[in-house]
């Protein structure tokens, strides 16, 4: 019996991510970094019901400098985890496996999230 | 000596025929998310602005408040999913995860539970 065709497991030393596995690890962090984004979106509802007083320091936090890079990172994270999330759902009918399909999927959610965020603040601006 | 019969030990231990529920339940959560969040990132993005008034008055709106508490439900109930899987995932030791798990429930149960006060409070006339 011939076993040479089998693929091997990977070398780590010569090991290539995948843009499927990157797309999968972010899908996971940007998720987490959502979860984080629920306190301000709780706490931007809360400061707002508390009176403008509360509401003010929550808006100072968010104007700051470190709170514009947070809400770009959550604009991003959001758009990210929805296009990946729709991805998961067109694979959980059972189309879109194939090698090619899936990595030809993760780059047209890359673009896309960046496509989407970049639009986003172009029409809040 | 124990007194639990060798049945009663080793129910409950495994996946306990759940495992389906979370599955559904978070993508039925996720797709209402797509709904709600892109609703919401349209709002955010076409606000006249963030002035305290102006947010009051866009929280205080029927259709606003009745799809932000919407979201804000969705939002809790399809993060907690999310993080349970990754607690279940990364922290290891049956008393830390149980703990984290815990922490993590009462955290969304309490971000939930704030959110939804505000928005009736701001939505029934404050």
């Amino acid at each position: 019996m011939n076993n040479n065709d089998r693929p091997l497991s990977p070398h780590l030393s010569i090991y290539r991510w995948p843009i499927t596995m990157a797309t999968s690890i972010l899908h996971r962090a940007t998720g987490v970094g959502l979860a984080v984004g629920f306190v301000v979106f709780a706490a931007w509802l809360f400061g707002a019901a508390s009176g403008p007083n509360a509401y003010s320091t929550f808006l100072g936090a968010m104007e700051s400098t470190v709170g514009c890079v947070l809400l770009i990172g959550w604009s991003y994270a959001f758009f990210y985890h929805l296009c990946n999330g729709i991805r998961h759902l067109v694979w959980d009918t059972g189309r879109g496996l194939e090698k090619e399909q899936a990595t030809a999927s993760a780059w047209f959610v890359i673009v896309a999230s960046v496509v989407l965020t970049a639009a986003f603040w172009w029409v809040a601006s | 000596m124990s007194l639990r019969s060798p049945l009663g030990q080793v129910l409950g231990l495994g996946t306990a025929k759940d495992g389906t529920s979370h599955w559904w339940g978070q993508r039925v959560s996720g797709a209402a998310m797509a709904v709600l969040g892109l609703w919401f990132a349209w709002s955010l993005a076409t606000m006249s602005g963030f002035s305290h008034a102006e947010a009051v008055a866009f929280i205080g709106q029927p259709v606003n408040a009745l799809l932000l508490l919407l979201l804000s439900v969705t939002m809790a109930y399809h993060s907690y999913l999310g993080i349970q899987v990754v607690i279940e995932d990364y922290v290891h030791g049956h008393g830390l995860k149980i703990a984290s798990l815990v922490l993590s429930r009462f955290a969304h149960v309490v971000l939930a539970v704030a959110a939804i006060f505000a928005i009736l409070k701001l939505g029934i006339g404050a």
